[in-house]
């Protein structure tokens, strides 16, 4: 049995040249290209686990913006596995961004992007984009209410390029409206083009460590020289070099595996994300957000000054593109040790403390209102009835509580107002409420006679706890001066 | 016939002028052909997939209900209903707009997109605001900028009352901010 096996293997090698085809993961690597080198492996890893969650989810969802959210219900609620399957397509492609983040800055941090791979570098930089602009069209297929709104937004957005902004508003929006089709063209993206695309450039991503080998691992004091580089490496293959498979590719093996079991117990314990509303666009309580990957960005176009917001948001992934791409052009050469590059280190610490602090701010999103702010309890308030009750009720209705944080309640687009009367007179109160501000609308024209009255007297009670009982000593001596006044 | 053909691209000097020729003459032949293949499937691909930048919008004026339906000086959510969607749109043919009743016969009937990133603006009827949530752009019950980072007032649909209804032209979604 064994021989008949031997036989038909032999014949289809000779005809169809596996062994030639998988020749090249023999191909011969520094033997110290060890646990760093992993982060690659794994982003192929979890770019196949896309390929078949993403082939898996295709046999039902429907690309139609009638029934992709109906297809979307079934395959989480009822489809055997569906739900499992979404999350593992959902936490693959988070894990995807992370390990080509890893990647980076792994190949970044050793000088791995000079001389011969400047062009390995760039390869990677664009199927990074590429992998982003899959995450954003992947979040659109999960076409609930939140992906319709992305829609509109991403369209807002790309309306403020110069010159053809509404042309490419009006690309994405399939028409002048959310409408039949919208989805499919994203779908057709997410689906064919993308992908097609990054198949081609990881091909010629891996051709090309294949034909300048993996880089050895850098040795302080040891620049790169474009002159005698390749005969020092030809010569360190021939003194150490040790075949890919399977003398290295163990660890990529164990790392990817360990990733697998990630992506599985997030999507079986965590499970995917949970659908918004339909992607009815009359319904008009949605709150548009990307995913975690790109909030970041969300969170820097959300703090800047808003005069500058549309020139960040097109020049800002511009420059940092363009800063990517050319990094080996205009550095191939030189140290590749990151203990002798703090430059190169300063930049990854700071770009992961960015994009960390401004992943965090849009996360929390202070700038959003809050919607769901309950009225103030009787017990913040410090009254049942009266003018101070009923500015409490005001302080609700009127929508400030959305943008104003009272004792830990309400939303914090605006200033906190726990101890406002610390800061604020009575004067000052009625001209803010008034007039209003850069953030803040104008009530005037809106209250009702005696509706300024209680509000300023709510917050006139917001005060700190020792303040409060200087006022109240203070009003009672005012009190007693006023009555002895009023005795004589 | 692979090695006259790796000799004679690398040794040209052994060909006759009339080889030369001809080869250069079925170099340009190929490198038109595949132009011309390229051409008659890309233009009508590309035309394909740009064709929603050339769909008409229809001009035609929809009925959103009769003005009793609507209050003086209140402003409600209404939907409005794409004359010609695509046979599969769906709940996405419909479209979300705030209507105000100013008059007996005047109405606005504003756009539910923030002129700031185009997020659905939210109607508080007590406060008289609309209030976006994506970065707290406020607008007063007229449209105009109250507060945050709009740059521009609410946009506005054109609405009439005729033949006793309440009607507006299609709500397309505006592109309005620019740089």
């Amino acid at each position: 049995m064994i021989k008949l096996f031997k036989t038909i293997w032999n014949w289809l090698d000779d005809r169809i040249g596996i062994s030639v085809l998988l020749s090249p993961a023999k191909h011969i690597a520094p033997q110290d290209a060890k646990w760093w080198y992993v982060f690659g492996s794994a982003t192929l890893c979890a770019f196949m686990v896309q390929v078949a969650t993403g082939v898996a989810l295709a046999f039902s969802y429907i690309s139609s913006s009638s029934q992709a959210y109906e297809t979307l219900l079934f395959i989480t609620n009822s489809a055997p596995f569906g739900r499992f399957l979404r999350g593992l397509h959902y936490y693959g492609a988070s894990a995807m961004v992370l390990m080509i983040g890893a990647h980076m800055a792994q190949t970044f941090l050793f000088g791995a992007y000079k001389f011969p791979r400047e062009m390995t570098w760039t390869t990677g930089i664009l199927l990074l984009t590429f992998t982003l602009g899959m995450g954003f069209t992947g979040q659109l297929l999960r076409w609930d209410s939140t992906a319709a709104w992305s829609v509109v937004v991403a369209a807002e957005q790309a309306g403020r390029i110069p010159f053809i902004g509404d042309w490419v508003a009006r690309f994405i929006l399939g028409g002048n409206t959310i409408g039949g089709a919208t989805l499919t063209r994203f779908f057709a993206i997410h689906v064919f083009v993308l992908p097609g695309i990054m198949f081609a450039f990881i091909g010629l991503h891996l051709w090309l460590v294949f034909r300048h080998g993996i880089s050895d691992p850098p040795v302080a004091g040891k620049p790169v020289n474009p002159a005698t580089y390749r005969a020092e490496y030809e010569e360190l293959l021939k003194k150490s070099g040790k075949p890919f498979w399977p003398d290295l590719a163990w660890r990529d093996v164990i790392i990817s595996t360990l990733l697998i079991v990630a992506i599985a117990v997030a999507a079986f314990f965590v499970g995917p994300p949970v659908l918004d509303k339909p992607p009815d666009p009359s319904i008009l309580t949605a709150n548009p957000r990307p995913d975690w990957y790109l909030l970041w960005y969300f969170g820097l176009l959300s703090l800047i000054p808003d005069r500058i917001e549309g020139y960040v948001l097109i020049g800002f992934p511009i420059l940092i593109g363009l800063l990517l791409l050319f990094v080996p052009i205009w550095n191939h050469k030189g140290e590749r040790a990151a203990s002798r590059r703090p430059w190169a280190i300063a930049s990854v610490c700071l770009s992961v403390i960015m994009i960390g602090a401004l992943w965090w701010e849009g996360e929390h999103s202070p700038w959003s209102p809050n919607f769901e702010a309950q009225p103030l309890s009787e017990k913040v308030v410090g009254a049942s009835s009266g003018p101070i009750f009923t500015g409490a009720q005001l302080f609700h209705d009127k929508g400030c509580l959305n943008c104003h944080l009272i004792q830990g309640d309400g939303g914090r687009r605006g200033p906190d107002l726990t101890y406002i009367a610390d800061k604020l007179t009575h004067d000052n109160l009625v001209i803010r409420i008034v007039n209003g501000g850069t953030n803040m609308p104008a009530f005037g024209p809106t209250l009702k006679p005696g509706e300024l009255d209680a509000l300023v007297a709510f917050l006139e009670t917001r005060r700190r706890p020792f303040r409060r009982q200087e006022q109240q000593a203070d009003t009672a001596s005012s009190k007693t001066a006023a009555t002895r006044e009023w005795h004589r | 016939m692979n090695t006259s053909l790796t000799e004679s691209s690398t040794a040209p000097s052994t060909e006759t002028p009339e080889e030369i020729s001809r080869r250069r003459f079925f170099e340009k032949l190929s490198i038109g052909l595949i132009g011309l293949c390229s051409a008659i499937v890309g233009v009508p691909l590309i035309g394909f997939i740009v064709a929603p930048f050339f769909r008409k919008v229809p001009e035609e004026w929809v009925t959103i209900g009769k003005p009793d339906d609507f209050q003086i000086g209140k402003t409600v959510a209404v939907t409005v209903n794409d004359p010609s969607p695509l046979p599969w749109a769906g709940v996405t043919a419909k479209t979300g707009v705030w209507l105000r009743r100013v008059t007996e016969d005047s109405f606005i009937a504003f756009s539910a997109n923030c002129t700031h990133l185009g997020c659905p603006v939210r109607w508080l009827p007590d406060a008289d605001l609309f209030m976006c949530p994506c970065h707290g752009g406020v607008y007063y019950s007229d449209g105009k900028v109250a507060a945050g980072p709009p740059p521009l007032p609410l946009f506005r649909y054109d609405v009439r009352v005729a033949n006793g209804e309440v009607q507006m032209k299609q709500a397309i979604v505006p592109i309005s901010t620019k740089l």
